[in-house]
């Protein structure tokens, strides 16, 4: 299997010599093509911070990371942004969708800026939407739609441009539990169906349990990592939900 | 005190949104005080009473001026003030959920106020009275002084007037913003920037019939002003064309808003390219949402581009004829030879008939001025009159075509005839070119275009007319220009000029007298100048029934030069802050957004959009928001300089162009200068560097 995401050794620090805070703390990592990766950890474990650097909105302080073969840590100016719109997705918490716009420019604006005639645009937003099971949202502004729509516009916004690797922040963090279901029920059904490469960072054991993989993070270290195998979602979840006890204090508050 | 200093902390931290805010306290104070302190200006240039006069008119008309100005600056102020209030409301809501109460935020905002007010009255002052330095110069060459040497001006009372009037704006404000402060709830300060905005796309119909209905409305009011402009009779006629024109402004603007929208997203190779959808949508959310300022925007860059070039031109022509339409110092006239008829038929006394056998040259004897020892170059001619042959009689049959396009002048007046040599005399005198005319034929000479019109329209026809009983036909077909009367515009409405053997027996008659001061310099001139015009001359004349009018070269001089001051005083006052006011509101909106938009410039970039992709998009948005009224103020005004030509056809507009360019330099520097803060102040509130 291809290799898409290698993460060699990275360090992560913020302040100065006198207050230094090691936000990660030597992690490395490898992510393969088609994988559905969850990263754990507790508030302040350098999980978000981890998510930051691989989507290069953040620069590590020492180490390499290569996506797809190339050291994004050397990359510059446009050409990491090019990077960014080209190999990247990204899906966040609070959905980022541009309020001005309708689902469906929201949409077609990650291909737009990648100079997408707008036939082949109209296309691929199209069978995406349905994908994800938004066709009839697609003419509605942000604000009419509910959280769950929201979330599933700015995947399909994420999505659309066939990334490399998809990078989601906390995606179910701002959603009740039934549209967060639907959502992850989705997210596992393109992984397998269009062999997807998801990234995912979050806190929530249950959100973690729909991934092939899930890396637990503490201190900016990488603490246990678990694979589903051929285990069922529920039993996938206990496991989880055992390593989180381990893991004790913040993440069970967070919980 | 602690309050004092978060207020110079929040100046300090939030000093790019503050920026446009005191660039506009600055410069308004700046101009009221530039334009207010004219008048210790001119109070020591050598001039002479006429003129000084003439500037104490003007020194009223700006100070009548400021106060309306004051209103628009005030109005502008509160705006401003508004829009930032607006930024803080988060701040101010934390503030509240620590404790504080609204009467501290009040306070915190009166500091801010008073702080702001005080540097931006010192600042702007400032510059105001270096300004005026430079100004003292522009006023020195307006009036045609030398400038002998440099004099340091200041004008305590302007600096005064300044002071009162900005203070009381700010006093305005800062009773708004407690008012506002009273009237906020904490969870709408809070949540001020959660709300998502509520995107109302227009009904693409409705929008359709608004845009026919504003079009035909503004298409029928540039009518009204242009090819329709003969039926203005009275002055009320004008405010139709007036209302309408601003009711259609507003109904495109609010129509064009969706409908480019609509055509454009329809256009989907266009739409979809970049990032031209968010530039769009940014565009129109916010054209939206402000219909009446862009409405209002848009007027007052019509009224500033009119203003400006118009009264910029009328110092032009009026500047420029002088040389042409005075080209001798003095101009005698007088009625002569009245007939005892008169008495009974005008109610003139028997004493005016007899004083008005008295030549020109009999009356300036008697009024003891030696007229062969100080003037010079003089022609003596005389012009007649008929009140048989009126207009609408030597029209002959070209009147009904004249009545039909110009239905409403006076056709009943008496047209003037001259002799053909008394007229090459004159003409000699003026370097004008001369004309000879066989028995039977007759010509017209005029300088005032639509009059030329009206004439060739009868000349043209070779309408034969009939006078002293002898028949004329027209030598040309056209006018041809040229005048008697001294005047400071072409005011020559035509003379006939008629072969000598014309038998003007019982017609009034007039006489001229046209000559040169016999003096070397201007001082010398003057001096005669006062001699004639002497108020003693003036009582003798009147006691012995005589007539005399005279025009002389130096009032009109005077005269043109005290209005052509005026007028651009006037006109660059209006329109620096018309411009100013209009070019700061939009900066303003587009900057009180700015938060909304960094919000989304880093979505975008997230998003991996380049930089220079992301300046584009920002540079598009602000210039788009900033063309659009203008766009329409250029049409609109391409309109209103007609009207405005054919308001002042009697001044006479020369240099159109000139001051057009002119105005568009002001444009250029004022519109364009706040365009360009704007532009990079919102870059760098956007740009993702803390």
């Amino acid at each position: 299997m291809e290799t898409i995401l290698k993460i060699e050794d990275i360090e992560k620090y913020y302040g100065n010599r006198s207050n230094l805070t090691k936000a990660i703390d030597g992690i490395s990592l490898e992510v393969e093509h088609g994988e559905f990766v969850a990263i754990m950890g507790a508030s302040g474990s350098g999980k978000t911070t981890l998510l930051n650097v691989i989507s290069t909105i953040d620069r590590v302080t020492s180490g390499h990371i290569y996506v797809g073969g190339v050291d994004i840590t050397t990359l510059k100016g446009n050409d990491l942004n090019r990077f960014r719109r080209e190999e990247l997705g990204f899906i966040f918490q609070d959905f980022n969708l541009l309020d001005t716009l309708t689902a469906y420019e929201n949409i077609a604006l990650a291909l737009s800026i990648q100079n997408v005639k707008p036939k082949e645009i109209d296309v691929r937003v199209r069978s995406i939407a349905q994908k994800l099971g938004i066709s009839k949202v697609l003419s509605k502004y942000p604000y009419q739609m509910s959280g769950g729509q929201k979330q599933r516009v700015a995947s399909a916004r994420a999505l659309i441009t066939n990334p490399k690797l998809v990078l989601a922040d906390e995606p179910t963090g701002a959603l009740d539990s039934k549209s967060a279901k639907l959502l992850l029920e989705r997210f596992s059904e393109l992984n397998q169906e269009l062999q997807a490469t998801i990234l995912m960072v979050t806190h929530d054991a249950f959100t973690a349990s729909y991934a092939s993989r899930v890396v637990f993070i503490k201190d900016g270290k990488i603490f246990n990592e678990l694979k589903r195998g051929d285990q069922t979602r529920k039993e996938f979840f206990d496991q989880i939900i055992d390593v989180v006890t381990l893991l004790g204090g913040d993440l069970n508050e967070a919980l | 005190m602690k309050l004092f200093k978060l207020s110079i902390k929040n100046i300090k931290k939030s000093f790019k949104d503050y920026a446009i805010y005191f660039f506009t306290l600055i410069l308004g104070v700046s101009i009221f005080y530039l334009f207010n302190s004219i008048d210790s200006q001119t109070a020591m240039m050598n001039i002479t009473e006429s003129t000084r006069e003439i500037i104490d008119l003007m020194i009223n008309m700006l100070s009548g001026v400021s106060v309306f100005v004051s209103f628009v600056l005030g109005f502008l102020i509160i705006y401003a003030s508004r829009f930032l209030m607006k930024r803080r409301h988060k701040e101010f809501g934390i503030y509240m959920t620590l404790g504080m109460g609204k009467g501290q935020i009040s306070k915190i905002l009166l500091f801010e106020t008073i702080l702001i007010g005080c540097v931006s009255l010192v600042v702007g002052s400032g510059i105001g009275i270096l300004l005026s330095q430079l100004m003292s110069v522009f006023v020195a060459n307006m009036f045609e002084v030398d400038m002998t040497e440099f004099t340091f001006v200041f004008s305590s009372s302007a600096l005064i007037k300044t002071i009162i009037y900005f203070g009381i704006m700010y006093v305005l404000v800062m009773i708004f913003n407690t008012i506002q402060v009273g009237k906020c709830k904490l969870i709408d300060l809070l949540y001020a920037n959660k709300k998502s905005e509520k995107v109302h796309m227009k009904n693409p119909w409705v929008c359709t019939i608004v845009f026919i209905l504003g079009a035909g409305l503004l298409g029928y009011a540039y009518y009204l002003v242009t090819a329709g402009v003969n039926q203005i009779q009275d002055p009320g006629d004008i405010f139709p064309p007036i209302i309408m024109g601003v009711v259609s402004t507003f109904l495109i603007i609010w129509s064009l808003s969706g409908l480019i929208l609509k055509i454009v997203m329809s256009m989907k190779g266009l739409y979809y390219k970049g990032l031209n959808s968010f530039t769009l949508r940014q565009i129109s959310s916010k054209i939206n949402t402000t219909v009446f300022s862009m409405g209002m925007i848009c007027l007052m860059l019509f009224i500033t581009i009119c203003v400006l070039s118009s009264s910029l031109s009328l110092k032009n022509s009026l500047t420029k004829n002088l040389k042409e339409l005075a080209p001798v110092d003095i101009e005698l006239s007088k009625t002569v030879d009245m007939p005892d008829s008169y008495m009974e038929d005008y109610g003139y006394t028997q004493e005016e008939i007899d004083a008005s056998h008295y030549t020109v040259m009999e009356t300036l004897e008697r009024i003891g001025f030696d007229a062969d020892k100080k003037l010079k170059d003089v022609v003596d001619i005389y012009t007649y009159a008929n009140s048989e042959l009126t207009v609408r009689t030597l029209l002959g049959s070209a009147y009904d075509q004249v009545y039909q396009t110009y239905p409403h002048l006076y056709y009943d007046s008496a047209e003037e005839f001259i002799k053909i040599s008394d007229y090459n005399k004159v003409a000699r005198s003026y370097g004008h070119e001369t004309y000879e005319l066989e028995d039977d034929e007759y010509m017209i000479v005029a300088d005032f275009d639509s009059w030329i019109s009206i004439h060739n329209l009868a000349l043209k026809q070779g309408v034969a007319i009939e006078v002293g009983g002898k028949t004329l036909t027209p030598k040309y077909s056209e006018c041809k220009n040229g005048f008697i009367r001294i005047s400071s515009n072409h005011i020559n409405a035509g003379i006939f000029v008629l072969p000598d053997n014309i038998d003007f027996t019982g017609f009034d008659k007039k006489n001229f007298v046209i000559g040169n001061y016999n003096a070397v310099d201007k001082e010398g001139k003057q001096q005669i100048e006062n001699e004639l015009t002497s108020e003693e001359n003036y009582q003798t004349l009147s006691n012995q029934h005589l007539n005399l009018s005279a025009s002389s070269k130096i009032s009109i001089y005077e005269a043109s030069v005290g209005l052509g001051a005026l007028v651009t005083f006037i006109g660059l006052y209006l329109g620096i802050i018309f411009l100013m006011s209009s070019a700061a509101i939009l900066a303003l909106k587009e900057l009180s957004e700015s938060t909304d938009n960094k919000e989304r410039f880093l979505m975008l970039r997230k998003l991996g959009v380049d930089e220079k992709m992301i300046h584009r998009a920002l540079f598009r948005q602000i210039a788009i928001f900033f063309l659009f009224p203008l766009l329409l103020a250029i049409i609109h005004s391409y309109f209103g300089i007609q009207f405005a030509n054919y308001l002042l056809a009697g001044m006479g507009i020369d240099g159109l162009l000139e001051s057009i360019i002119m105005t568009a330099i002001f444009l250029i520097c004022i519109y364009g200068g706040y365009f360009l803060i704007t532009y990079f102040c919102s870059k760098s509130i956007i740009s993702h560097k803390e």
